[in-house]
């Protein structure tokens, strides 16, 4: 069953058509890979599924039914969650309080029961903080203990990036997108966080849609890779057909007699 | 395989660094158990001070303090820079004179008549509110304080007003002259005659509003807020729904505000355009800056600070114990290790003794004899016909505080540190003391400078990274 679909998608930025007719499926339980050289509108797809900006042509259909006019909130609420390229914790909070933010759509309590705090109101902030907890438990011991009341701006790069993980679980999505989520870390971390993504899949079932430029990375946990360029789809397939494919050779490398010479 | 990620190092860095100085334990005491001092030290105060002035001075404080607080919601949490803040305690003490006075012959009960105000005030927060669904920063400030000066304004003008089918001008808010003649608070049948008796009820308010905020601020509206201040986009993709809480966030600064507002018209015993002005914004600003944006007890005596040391500044007594208090913690602060201390210390004695010999032999004429106990031996005391030498010397304090703070090489720093301490004290004692008017001003400046320098981020602030 196809849990994310993008029908005909266009998107102009101005005189430039940086989506151009993408179509694309992402069936539950899948691991897709999006790949293509900088600037080739990857992000962009991102951008336009989680609702930070409006398509100007197609559709995006989750579990079937549109989300093409929904707030960012709500999208997220729904069930697609997403990591950024560049990293966006909230630095001068807390380790659990950036996860716990993420939890406030599963929240119940208003603000006059907050104010006042009632025995509810206190019941489920601890619920929200325990949840966070569990969840920063999926890494380890990297986030957990006396990293929960650290401020998040002490954390390492690698460990951000695993925190901005944490936080688009905590929202309760069914889907995960993952914007590079191995840029800037080295090789073992790298190794570490692609046996950390089929985990997602495996253990927890989520489906997943992922940015990355690390070909080890997409080689090892794709079920399917499409890859863009100009905003154009040139190729889809498993890796192997992909990586082999010769508009993407092309795309990333340039025509072949630009190499020989 | 050694264990990964369990860098305890950093842990013990971070808690090192929070538990150093002298500053940062008397936040850490304060911010744990600061409720409790400050209800201790504020239901003292109206039996030490014991005058009517004094408890109109803590009226005031206390009145800044509930202002504060509101204006952390906005400010603090939400992070939008609302600069028509006040607009909302002029709409609140407005609200309460038209609903308690003989402006339109309206005694409505103060409960009732403060629940109205509220609800109206929120309702009317969360229209103007809007626009902070999609403007920040400077651009918000800008519209907002377009709010406050349509207010002011309207407060104005709203004098001789001509609807149809009335006859004759009708006047709602009398103009600059305001309106006069509001009665005083009664709640639950107890009348609120006293000055005394505000200021208690503010007291349970600030207190009030001190632990809700306190509660809010742990729940997932106040995460949500923080969050939002963060970083807006991140947060909305985090099923945050990052226009209506900053709304909601802006109205319930803006209640907080005109609730402040209906005490102030009760006090007051009437409301007046020029109650309601953008000093007044700055100075609630000053309070909640000097605080720390976003720390709830930093609101309130940051609110304590900025109203109380102007009226303490009022009496050379009160300025000499805060001139000498800021130079010895100064001192104390600055000058390490001790040894250096004692050096600079009995450096400005020395340079002290030398001088007074030096001036008493050369220009007998200019000093005027022996003065207080404690500084006989060394400071000078110059003849009021020396005024405009005390002038000169004010100026060449400044040229050598400044060079004292320039420099950076200890050897040269510490002579020029001694020099400007004795000038400092010199001109303190036989100037500033003498003039408490300009003194206030200049004191009160120096010393929010000095605090500000010392803590960044406001007294109780937490420090805040932006990129790392």
């Amino acid at each position: 069953m196809a849990v994310l679909e993008l029908r005909g998608l266009t998107k102009r930025f101005g005189g430039l058509l940086v989506v151009d007719g993408l179509d694309l499926v992402v069936r539950e339980g899948e691991i897709v890979s999006l790949i293509g050289p900088n600037g080739a509108g990857k992000t962009t797809v991102f951008n336009l599924i989680s609702g930070i900006f409006p398509p100007d042509d197609g559709d995006i259909l989750l579990e079937g039914s549109s989300i093409v006019r929904l707030a960012g909130h709500e999208i997220a609420a729904r069930g697609v969650a997403r990591t950024f390229q560049t990293l966006r914790v909230f630095l001068n909070m807390t380790v659990a309080e950036n996860v716990v933010v993420a939890e406030y759509a599963r929240g119940r309590v208003g603000i006059l029961r907050s104010i006042l705090g009632t025995p509810a109101a206190r019941r489920e902030a601890r619920q929200l903080r325990a949840d966070a907890e569990q969840r920063l438990g999926f890494f380890g011991k990297r986030l957990v203990g006396y990293r929960f009341d650290q401020p998040a701006y002490s954390l390492s790069y690698a460990n951000r990036r695993r925190l901005e993980i944490a936080r688009a679980m905590a929202t309760g999505a069914r889907m995960l997108l993952l914007d590079e989520p191995a840029a800037g870390m080295n090789p073992a971390e790298t190794h570490e966080i692609s046996r950390l993504i089929g985990r997602l899949r495996d253990d927890l079932g989520y489906t997943i849609l992922v940015i990355e430029h690390d070909m080890h990375v997409v080689e090892g946990i794709s079920d399917r890779v499409a890859a863009l360029d100009h905003g154009v789809k040139i190729a889809e397939g498993s890796f192997e057909e992909v990586a082999s494919d010769p508009a993407v050779v092309e795309a990333y490398l340039g025509k072949g007699d630009a190499i020989a010479k | 395989m050694a264990e990964i990620g369990t860098d305890r190092w950093v842990d013990e860095v971070e808690r090192r660094r929070s538990e150093s100085g002298a500053l940062g334990r008397l936040g850490q005491i304060l911010s744990r158990r600061w409720l409790a001092v400050f209800v201790v030290v504020a239901l003292v105060y109206p039996f030490v001070v014991g005058g009517d002035f004094g408890i109109r001075v803590g009226v005031n404080a206390l009145l800044l303090a509930l202002l504060a607080l509101g204006l952390n919601v906005v400010v603090g949490y939400a992070g939008l820079l609302d600069l028509g803040y006040v607009a909302y305690y002029g709409l609140g003490a407005y609200g309460y004179a038209f609903l308690s006075s003989d402006q339109f012959g309206i005694h409505a009960p103060t409960l009732l008549v403060v629940a109205i105000v509220a609800i109206v005030v929120f309702l009317v927060g969360a229209l103007l509110g809007q626009p902070a669904r999609r403007l920040v920063g400077d651009y918000l400030a800008i519209l907002t304080l377009f709010f406050l000066q349509a207010f002011i304004e309207l407060a104005l003008n709203l004098d001789r007003l001509q609807l149809p089918f009335v006859d004759g001008p009708l006047s709602i808010t009398g103009g600059p002259n305001g309106i006069s003649g509001v009665s005083p608070m009664e709640i639950l049948g107890f009348r609120l005659g006293q000055v005394r008796d505000y200021y208690f009820l503010l007291l349970v308010l600030v207190v009030a509003v001190a632990v809700g905020l306190g509660n809010l601020e742990r729940s997932r509206t106040g995460i949500a807020w923080r969050a939002i201040r963060e970083d807006t986009l991140a947060a909305e993709q985090m099923t945050i729904p990052t226009g209506a809480l900053k709304v909601i966030a802006y109205a319930t600064g803006a209640t907080i505000a005109a609730v402040s507002g209906t005490i102030f018209a009760a006090v007051q015993l009437g409301v007046f355009p020029q109650n309601f002005t953008v000093a007044l914004l700055i100075v609630v600003y000053a309070a909640l800056i000097l605080g720390g944006e976003g720390s709830i007890a930093g609101a309130v005596l940051g609110a304590l600070i900025i109203a109380m040391v102007p009226e303490l500044l009022r009496t050379p007594t009160g300025a000499r114990f805060l001139f000498y208090g800021g130079l010895f913690v100064g001192s104390v602060a600055l000058l390490r290790p001790w040894r250096r201390l004692a050096w600079v210390a009995g450096g400005v004695m020395a340079v002290g003794v030398v001088a007074k010999v030096i001036v008493m032999t050369l220009w007998p004429a200019v000093a005027a004899g022996e003065g207080g106990g404690l500084f006989d031996r060394w400071l000078i005391r110059f003849d009021p016909s020396a005024v405009t030498l005390v002038n000169v010397l004010f100026v060449v304090m400044i040229v050598l505080v400044l060079a004292a703070i320039a420099l950076r090489a200890p050897w040269r720093r510490d002579p020029l540190i001694v020099l400007a301490a004795y000038t400092l004290v010199l001109v303190w004692e036989n100037r500033l003391v003498e003039t408490p008017s300009i003194t206030r001003q200049l004191l009160f400046g120096a010393l929010l400078v000095v605090l500000m320098a010392v803590r960044p981020y406001g007294l109780l602030g937490r420090r805040r990274v932006e990129v790392v």
